[in-house]
């Protein structure tokens, strides 16, 4: 446990963390400090340990190895206090709601410490007109709504979002982002998993890449995979047919000098400045071939 | 969603303290209570499922005559021989067969994970469960009694030490049988599977415990199997309240042996306590 006054230590603080299940590394060694009052996105493909990282820190698995500390306390010794200082929106549930979304929420805010208003949580998050619908009856988009809404109703310090908008309509991702800016500048330090790279580059301070159970990379947004991976692509056909590909810092220069030596305007010509989700991928490309599904190496 | 902001509400963490156990332990009960009735299964086949087999029994031998302890004996009528039967039934219904498929599927549905990482002590959420099963075991009983004094015409007992036995046998079956009931619900390997393998147990249960057949004409040896279970004596405690005293000879011993049904009953209550305790988690962690 960290003993130095929780505002000096990072919100989470994770030193060699692994997970081992059977013959599966799910988490091989990751190394991560968030600090208060960040938003941090975990990209990385479909069992990459993303899960699996998020859950030992909200203390529902056990670590195999290494130091965790989550608000200054370890999460597989955490109490209720400690708990009520943190908002879980996990993978999508099934309950079976019998409750209507108001009295789930009057429910769950009457069992944090400091919570936040319910009608201004239902609002926020778009459910006043489901107000005194049955969670049963809510469609699957609604019922993430209220997972996110079941999250944030306790005024957490730290948020966990676990692929918070799956099934979400454009539009209602939208709002949804700028539900959570406003947590942010509440304080709220976030620490979100996503499939979606735009939701990590409209969101993420900061964001790190889970490739096979090891954090391939970690920055702020606009840096991940480091300045070359960044470093502009001009793309054009030769006039005998052959498509060419080159990288270069001054790309305004360089299709000059094409244009020169084509005698001419060049076939296709594009110049592609890397986005996130070609960074992304090429790091998931590069990583080989070795990305086990860990649900699937554990059936 | 709206753009609007969330307001910060003033107290901060050092100026606000946690809700008690006890009193998130009330709030739990009014919620399970009302989630218990809006679940139609829940209502049909555990609140109301006594209360139909009484109607059945008492109009299917309403020509049978009466039950009588011994030949020329004054006896009852045989939806009235029933009652203290099927009240034990409610009990162990509202408890043990509710609670056992309810806690399972709450289990496999993320109900139990969720609250698992709120600041909800197992303690409260034990609590809400248990005054669950009071509540709506109490509401049983006095629909079965309402009913039996009212539409099927059966006398109840009017001494006052009937309805204190009534009383204890009720409390310390009731309890027992909410403690079995979350003990059992770790069985169950998923929400699924959880009727299929609870019901069939309690069904025996019921038929060798005196619910359905009349204890006094089973063999001997299935009497014995059923007296290792707490039916059995939950039964005899309500035969004693609601039977005339000439049926005690009908019993095992030929008497009513409440303190052999108190200490079946609190052993049970251990033995539901101990294991509840043990074998409870929100999670299956690292299954």
């Amino acid at each position: 446990m960290d003993t130095s006054s929780p505002r000096e230590a990072p919100a989470v603080r994770i030193r060699g963390l692994r997970k081992q299940y059977a013959r599966v590394a799910a988490v091989d060694g990751i190394d991560l400090d968030i600090p208060h009052g960040e938003t941090f996105a975990l990209l990385g493909p479909n069992g990459a340990g993303k899960s699996t990282t998020i859950e030992i820190l909200e203390g529902y698995r056990l670590r195999t190895a290494g130091e965790v500390s989550v608000l200054g306390v370890d999460p597989a010794r955490g109490g209720l206090d400690w708990k009520s200082r943190l908002g879980i929106v996990l993978q999508s549930g099934t309950e079976s709601g019998a409750m209507t979304v108001r009295e789930q929420l009057a429910h769950f805010a009457g069992l944090y410490p400091r919570s936040r208003d319910v009608d201004e949580v239902v609002a926020a998050v778009g459910l006043e007109e489901k107000a005194r619908t049955r969670v049963a009856k809510l469609s699957g988009g609604q019922r993430r709504r209220l997972d996110v809404a079941l999250g944030i109703i306790g005024q957490p310090e730290l948020l966990f979002l676990d692929e918070p908008t799956t099934g979400f309509d454009p539009e209602a991702r939208r709002e949804f982002w700028d539900l959570i800016r406003s947590l942010k500048r509440d304080g709220t330090t976030i620490l979100l998993t996503t499939h979606y790279l735009d939701e990590a580059e409209q969101l993420g301070d900061r964001a790190g890449i889970i490739i096979g159970g090891k954090l391939v990379d970690v920055g702020r947004v606009h840096e991940l995979g480091g300045a070359e991976a960044r470093v502009p692509i001009v793309r054009w056909t030769d006039p005998d047919g052959t498509p060419r590909e080159s990288r270069t810092e001054r790309p305004a220069e360089f299709v000059a000098s094409v244009a020169r030596d084509c005698g001419g305007e060049p076939a296709d010509l594009e110049v592609i400045r890397p986005s996130l989700e070609d960074i992304y991928l090429d790091l998931v490309r590069a990583s080989g071939a070795e990305i086990i599904d860990t649900e699937e190496a554990l059936a | 969603m709206s753009t609007t902001d969330l307001t910060t509400v003033a107290g901060t963490a050092a100026g606000t303290r946690r809700p008690g156990r006890l009193a998130l332990g009330g709030s739990r009960i009014g919620y399970e209570v009302r989630s218990y009735f809006r679940s139609p299964d829940a209502v049909f086949f555990t609140f109301l499922f006594p209360f139909i087999m009484l109607g059945i029994f008492t109009a299917a031998f309403s020509s049978a005559g009466d039950i009588q302890p011994a030949p020329g004996m004054e006896g009852v009528s045989v939806g009235a021989y029933y009652l203290p039967g099927l009240l034990a039934a409610g009990m162990l219904l509202s408890g043990v067969q509710n609670l056992a498929i309810d806690i399972a599927i709450e289990k496999s549905d993320g109900t139990l994970k969720r609250l698992g990482g709120t600041p909800l002590s197992p303690v409260s959420y034990f609590i809400g469960k248990i005054g669950q099963v009071f509540v709506t075991g109490v509401l049983q009983a006095a629909l079965l009694l309402v009913a039996a004094a009212t539409l099927f015409g059966i006398a109840l007992p009017t001494e006052p030490e009937k309805w204190a036995t009534f009383a204890w046998v009720f409390v310390l079956g009731v309890g027992t049988s909410a403690l079995l009931g979350i003990a059992l619900s770790s069985v169950p390997r998923s929400g699924k599977s959880a009727a299929a393998v609870v019901i069939p147990i309690l069904l025996v249960l019921q038929f060798i415990s005196g619910v359905y057949l009349q204890f006094y004409q089973l063999p001997e040896w299935m009497q014995n199997v059923a007296s290792l279970f707490p039916l059995k004596w939950m039964a005899q405690g309500m035969r004693a309240v609601f039977l005339p005293e000439d049926f005690a000879v009908l019993e095992q011993n030929g008497a009513w042996d409440l303190g052999w049904v108190a200490v079946a009953l609190l052993a049970w209550l251990v033995i539901g306590l101990v294991l509840s305790r043990l074998t409870f988690r929100w999670i299956r962690r690292d299954a």
